[in-house]
């Protein structure tokens, strides 16, 4: 299984490596190469050239401030592992990533590439729609910032155009009192999930919940929010009740796929068990 | 001679290790040769076919690609005979070695593109124009048993062959039977997936008409017959060279359309050849197993007795009747009563072709899937006739005084029809089972709710058939050293060989093992060989290797007594030196020069080896996920005689834990169109690490086996056996308030889901 | 195009295509075999190699990839003499068969070890669930990597 032929390029700028994809539109950026590399290797795309970033300054940075988390592109899951500010800087993420793949894969697979490469079952752009978070891009006409829930379009389909670069995601700050919970299931330690929900919620004075964000991934097209989950989550204590109806408008408000893997009754289901179990694990927990 | 017994029974550790730890193992893909040509295979995209048009063109205008081989290239077309189970009625199924007009499955090969580079190769085949007419596909054995679209218009049907187990008469005990349940049960596709995928690097000597193929394994000296007359060629002129092997389970290893293909290209290009099978391409190309579903009954006595067994298994062959191809379908109708004394039985099993990938024998091939078969039904029986579980199969496992015990006769014949299971005390091992998994305490919990699952515990119990003949050869030579090389006809995969045959032969020789040097194999070694399958090397192997070695010792003693002049009666052997009672010795590299070696054709007169044990497993069941955790397994098998308790354990782990694969993950699925969907390890699951961290295996030496001097019985495939039943009935037990009947494998978690969650009538 | 790394403490320089593997330009130019292929998708982790200190998949990556790079593999984990105390473990559990996946489970576990000398059985198992075997179903495996650590918190690199 090898991949067809195409030309390399590592650029040492920003301006460079976009400049390679202007120039090119069969061009493509390179940088863990974890998804990229086995598409290759099936031939299921041809690239004329692989345009490499591992030369390219200031896109590993993990920053935390007051607007936020910044991821850069670059960024490792290892590195999101290794950073132990994110347990209280956005234990949500933290918690995600640590179902993504595999030692070896998280030793190289950044941020970046998972946006880019879009899987509906993967965790980070479930966090990036979940979060509100906004996805920074640089391409020849300049950078844009794009909100993560209109990034993702359909399976392995962004908005990103073939010539421009991930360079950053921003989540938005993370209060301390927070509530949150992340459940997948997937068939085997590491495997992509056949469903995930991330939720989190604010208690208002008197208890109950505000401002909820449930998300799902892997039983649905592309990673979204659940309004019906949230309107029954909103207003109301996080109790047994709350929970069941939460977890029964969660079931029916996806429209999973069919696969060999999983019937979609099947995954309709289990969104609303992950409900329920991830709004569960919510009231017990705090952040940090 | 006796046996010294320092190495036999005991946990050496293994010699072929020391390579592996270093990196320097030498499979086939880690040897080149100058000049050496890549091969990469254009395989059929569609299921069914005639294939209208090919063009090599533009894979040969690509530079750095070299040929490009089809069947026009080749002429006559051979076909791949069948090494078991032969019969003209299965002459029509037989694969040709490439596809000339017809396609048959996706992945069926048609041209074979040599090049510089794997990666120009590839280049090649993806540059070849191919206009497929495509047919209506049979996708399922359903369809095919309605013969109305043929695979093969010459057959006249879509059945390729039909075997029945027979024993006494089953209609009568039906008829009279005070209990009959009826049910269906289907076991799904899935593959021995080794770790390394194939590959073959061919060499031909044009000078010397020599052809040398590296990347043997299983059954070398049958595949050099087969290749040799394919290429018109002496067999002497052919070499097939076993080098390290990463796994075989039984489907490494027979004779593949590549096993002619590359040899050809080799001599048809003048050049070496290499082809490494890619992962994508395995998952379509190498033989699939175990798809059988059925239809049966068990008929019983009010007290559980089991009088009957009845009905009909189909199988889904695939496209072709590979080499083993109907072993599988033979052996559930012999062995699917497995451990149990059921005197009337009647099971016919059909195997039907579809257009998917050929299938051929997977580790204890048939009897995993007869074992979950037969074990669902008795713990059904059982349940209906409100006879406790443990019970059940007491009464009704064969006992120790009635043995040799006959199985089933399978017709038709072969020479294996009459079958007897040798000695075995199956209660001993059930007892020792239930005791060392705490059964008493364990069986509380069973159906019941704990903390948000359910909890399921079960047994099974089982035969393991091995040491299939007809024989295996050993040749022992002294080397001027005083060692002893030992050349063996069985084939390493992996499971130890080296190192079981090196103790067996110092003991034999009373030599320390470091004084042994085992050789096994490739055709160059011995004149004739018989392989590594249904668990034979150590039982004819090391039986073959210990009775040279005694015939070796008797001339050690009498070159010795010449040399020393004096009684051979008064010779001791000792660690390598022969010593008079006076104590003048001779050091046997000292009698070296005289050219002492030693030959044994180890036959069992197709007598079969049978260990046997009992499995007992503990689940929980997330009824919102549908997942299945084991708490805890295990396995007691009685193997007659341990050589190496070690790599013994190895196997039975290992074999457990690709029936755990089976019984819950693993499926190659197929489309209406035939098109395999897992095709990829993303899609295809075997375990990994943290699937199944609770298992227990414990290995007795009880009943030795009467076929062998040894006593040993072949243990390799045992593990597997029971684990489809024992994870059935163990999620049926867990959800049995929910009247859940898992009569499907694998259990995954959709199917396990439903079972937990029933929707609504 | 060229491209320049070390390997097992030697500097290497090669011409390699730039679709060339990190696996297949260990493999077939330098004839390091040792580091084997399974799947060339980033699954079954028999291609582990390590490169700057941190355990990858050398099928999901280039060997342009490594310009620059330090790459140890299976055989820059042995020793002139005698087996290194995870070999040594390895042995004695028999945490081998068939021996392919074995050098993807050796760099994993030495990269993991090295960093972290006191993993438990269940960070072991998780570590390992990238590396797949089809012929000892892992428990010899984690047993091994379990009595390795003693070496590897004595505080050398074994």
């Amino acid at each position: 299984m090898k991949p067809p032929p195409f030309e390399y390029r590592a650029p040492a700028t920003l301006d460079e490596a976009v400049g390679l994809l202007a120039a090119d539109p069969d061009a493509k950026a390179i940088a863990g190469g974890q998804s990229l590399m086995p598409i290759l290797n099936f031939r299921l795309a041809a690239p004329t050239m692989l345009v490499d970033l591992r030369r390219v300054p200031g896109l590993g940075d993990i920053a935390d401030g007051a607007d936020g988390v910044r991821l850069g592109a670059k960024v490792r899951w290892r590195d999101i592992e290794d950073d132990a500010r994110l347990q209280r800087a956005h234990p949500l993420l933290r918690a995600a990533v640590a179902h993504v793949a595999h030692y070896q894969i998280r030793n190289r697979g950044t941020v970046g590439g998972s946006l880019a490469h879009a899987d509906p079952a993967a965790e980070l752009p479930g966090i990036a729609v979940t979060c509100d978070g906004e996805i920074t891009v640089v391409g020849p006409a300049g950078r844009r910032v794009i909100r993560a829930a209109e990034f993702f379009v359909g399976p392995l389909t962004t908005v990103l155009r073939p010539d421009e670069i991930i360079t950053e995601l921003r989540l938005p700050p993370w209060p301390v009192p927070r509530r949150w919970g992340f459940e997948e299931f997937s068939r085997r330690q590491g495997d992509f999930a056949l469903a995930g929900v991330a939720l989190f919620y604010d208690l208002d004075g008197q208890g109950r919940a505000c401002g909820a964000h449930v998300g799902v991934i892997g039983a649905c097209s592309r990673p979204h929010r659940l309004a019906s989950v949230e309107a029954a989550l909103n207003g109301c204590a996080v109790d047994e009740t709350t929970i069941a109806a939460a977890a029964c408008a969660a079931a029916a408000a996806v429209d999973p796929p069919e696969d060999l893997h999983a019937p979609a009754e099947y995954r309709r289901a289990l969104v609303g068990t992950l409900v329920e179990r991830a709004l569960r694990a919510a009231t017990q927990r705090r952040s940090a | 001679m006796t046996l010294v017994n320092r190495y036999i029974g005991a946990p050496v550790e293994r010699i072929e290790d020391l390579r592996f730890l270093r990196g320097r193992g030498e499979y086939v893909g880690d040897i080149q040769r100058p000049g050496m040509l890549h091969a990469a295979i254009l395989r059929s995209p569609v299921a069914h076919g005639r294939i209208r048009a090919l063009d090599t063109k533009p894979a040969l205008s690509i530079r750095g690609v070299h040929a490009v081989v089809t069947a026009a290239d080749i002429g006559a077309v051979p076909r791949i005979p069948l090494r078991l189970q032969t019969s003209p009625a299965t002459e029509p199924f037989r694969q040709p070695v490439i596809a000339a007009d017809r396609v048959r499955y996706v992945g069926e090969p048609i041209a074979m593109v040599l090049a510089d580079s794997a990666a120009l190769a590839e280049d090649g085949v993806d540059a070849i124009t191919l206009d497929i007419e495509e047919l209506p596909v049979v996708a399922d054995r359903h369809f095919s048993g309605r013969h109305e679209i043929l695979l093969f218009d010459d057959a006249g049907s879509n059945l390729a062959m039909k075997f029945t187990g027979l024993k006494g008469d089953a209609d009568a005990a039906f008829r009279e039977a005070e209990y009959v349940r009826g049910e269906r049960f289907a076991s799904q596709r899935h593959t021995a997936l080794p770790m390394e995928p194939r590959g073959l690097l061919a060499e031909w000597d044009a000078a010397a008409g020599r052809m040398t193929v590296m990347g043997a394994a299983k059954v070398p000296f049958f595949n050099r017959r087969t290749v040799a007359a394919m290429l018109d060629l002496p067999e002497s002129a052919v070499d097939l060279i076993e080098n390290d092997v990463g796994g075989g389970f039984g489907a490494r290893g027979e004779f593949y359309p590549e096993d002619f293909l590359v040899p050809f290209c080799a001599r048809h290009t003048g050049r070496p050849v290499r082809w490494l099978e890619d992962r994508r391409e395995h998952l379509i190309a190498m033989n699939h197993a175990r798809q059988m579903d059925c239809e049966v009954e068990i008929a019983c006595k009010r007290d559980g007795t089991i009088v009957g067994l009845r009905g009909d298994v189909f199988v889904d062959l695939g496209a072709y009747i590979r080499t083993n191809g109907l072993t599988a379908p033979r052996n559930v109708a012999q062995f699917f009563s497995g451990p149990y004394r059921i005197p009337n039985i009647r099971i016919s099993s059909h195997a039907l072709v579809t257009n998917k990938t050929p299938t051929g024998t997977y580790r204890a091939p048939g009897r995993y899937e007869g074992s979950f078969f037969c074990e669902r039904l008795v713990e059904l029986a059982a349940k209906d006739l409100g006879i406790d579980p443990v019970e059940m199969r007491r009464k009704n496992l064969i006992a120790d005084a009635e043995m040799p015990y006959a199985l089933a006769r399978v017709e038709p014949g072969d020479l294996y029809a009459h079958s007897e299971c040798d000695s075995g005390d199956y209660a001993h091992a059930l007892d020792r089972c239930l005791a060392e998994f705490g059964w008493e305490a364990k069986r509380q919990l069973n159906g019941k709710l704990i903390d948000g699952r359910y909890h399921g515990v079960t047994l099974a119990c089982f035969i393991e058939g091995g040491g299939a003949g007809p024989k295996e050869l050993a040749r022992l030579v002294l080397e001027r050293d005083g060692s002893v090389t030992v050349s063996v006809g069985s084939a390493a995969v992996g499971q130890g060989l080296e190192t079981v045959m090196a103790q067996i032969a110092a003991d034999s020789l009373g030599l320390t093992i470091d004084k042994v040097r085992v050789l096994h194999g490739s055709t160059t070694l011995l004149e004739d060989g018989y392989g590594a399958f249904h668990s034979r090397s150590t039982v004819l192997g090391g039986s073959a290797v210990h009775e040279a070695a005694t015939i070796l010792l008797d001339k050690i003693r009498t070159a010795a007594s010449t040399r020393l002049r004096c009684d051979p009666a008064e010779m001791e052997l000792v660690d390598g030196r022969a010593v008079t009672k006076s104590g003048r010795s001779v050091d046997f590299a000292e009698l070296a020069g005289d050219g002492l070696s030693a030959d044994y054709a180890f036959a069992n007169d197709h007598r079969h080896t049978y260990a046997y044990g009992t499995a007992a497993a503990h689940v929980a069941i997330d009824p919102g996920t549908g997942r299945v955790e084991l708490l805890d397994y295990l396995v007691v098998e009685d193997v007659g005689r341990i050589i190496n308790p070690l790599t013994l354990h190895g196997q039975v782990i290992g074999a457990t834990v690709q029936g755990l694969g089976g019984a819950f993950m693993e499926d190659l699925v197929y489309d209406q169109n035939g098109q395999l969907l897992a095709g990829t390890l993303a899609d295809y699951l075997i375990p990994s690490a943290t699937d199944f961290p609770k298992l227990r295996a414990i290995s007795l030496e009880h009943r030795p086996s009467s076929t062998n001097p040894l006593g040993v019985k072949g243990a390799g495939e045992g593990g597997i056996i029971p684990v489809g039943g024992l994870m059935a009935n163990a999620v049926a037990n867990a959800l049995s308030s929910l009247g859940a009947e898992p009569n499907e494998l694998p259990l995954s978690p959709p199917r396990v889901w439903r079972l937990a969650n029933p929707a609504p009538e | 195009m060229p491209v320049a790394f070390t390997v097992n403490g030697k500097p290497v320089a090669v011409e390699v295509e730039p679709r060339t593997s990190l696996a297949d330009c260990l493999r077939d130019k330098l004839r390091l075999t040792g580091t084997h292929l399974g799947c060339e998708h980033g699954v079954c982790g028999a291609c582990t190699v390590i490169v700057d200190g941190v355990a990858v998949r050398s099928c999901l990556m280039l060997a342009v990839q490594a310009e620059e790079s330090e790459v140890v593999t299976v055989e820059g984990l042995s020793q002139e003499d005698g087996l290194t105390p995870l070999q040594t473990a390895f042995r004695k559990h028999h945490a081998l068969q068939c021996g392919f996946c074995t050098p993807g489970m050796l760099t994993t576990a030495h990269a993991l070890l090295s960093e972290e000398p006191d993993a438990d059985e269940a960070r072991i198992r998780s570590v390992l669930s990238g590396n797949l075997c089809r012929c000892t179903g892992y428990i010899p495996i984690v047993e091994a990597v379990l009595e390795a650590r003693e070496a590897y918190r004595k505080g050398g690199k074994p």
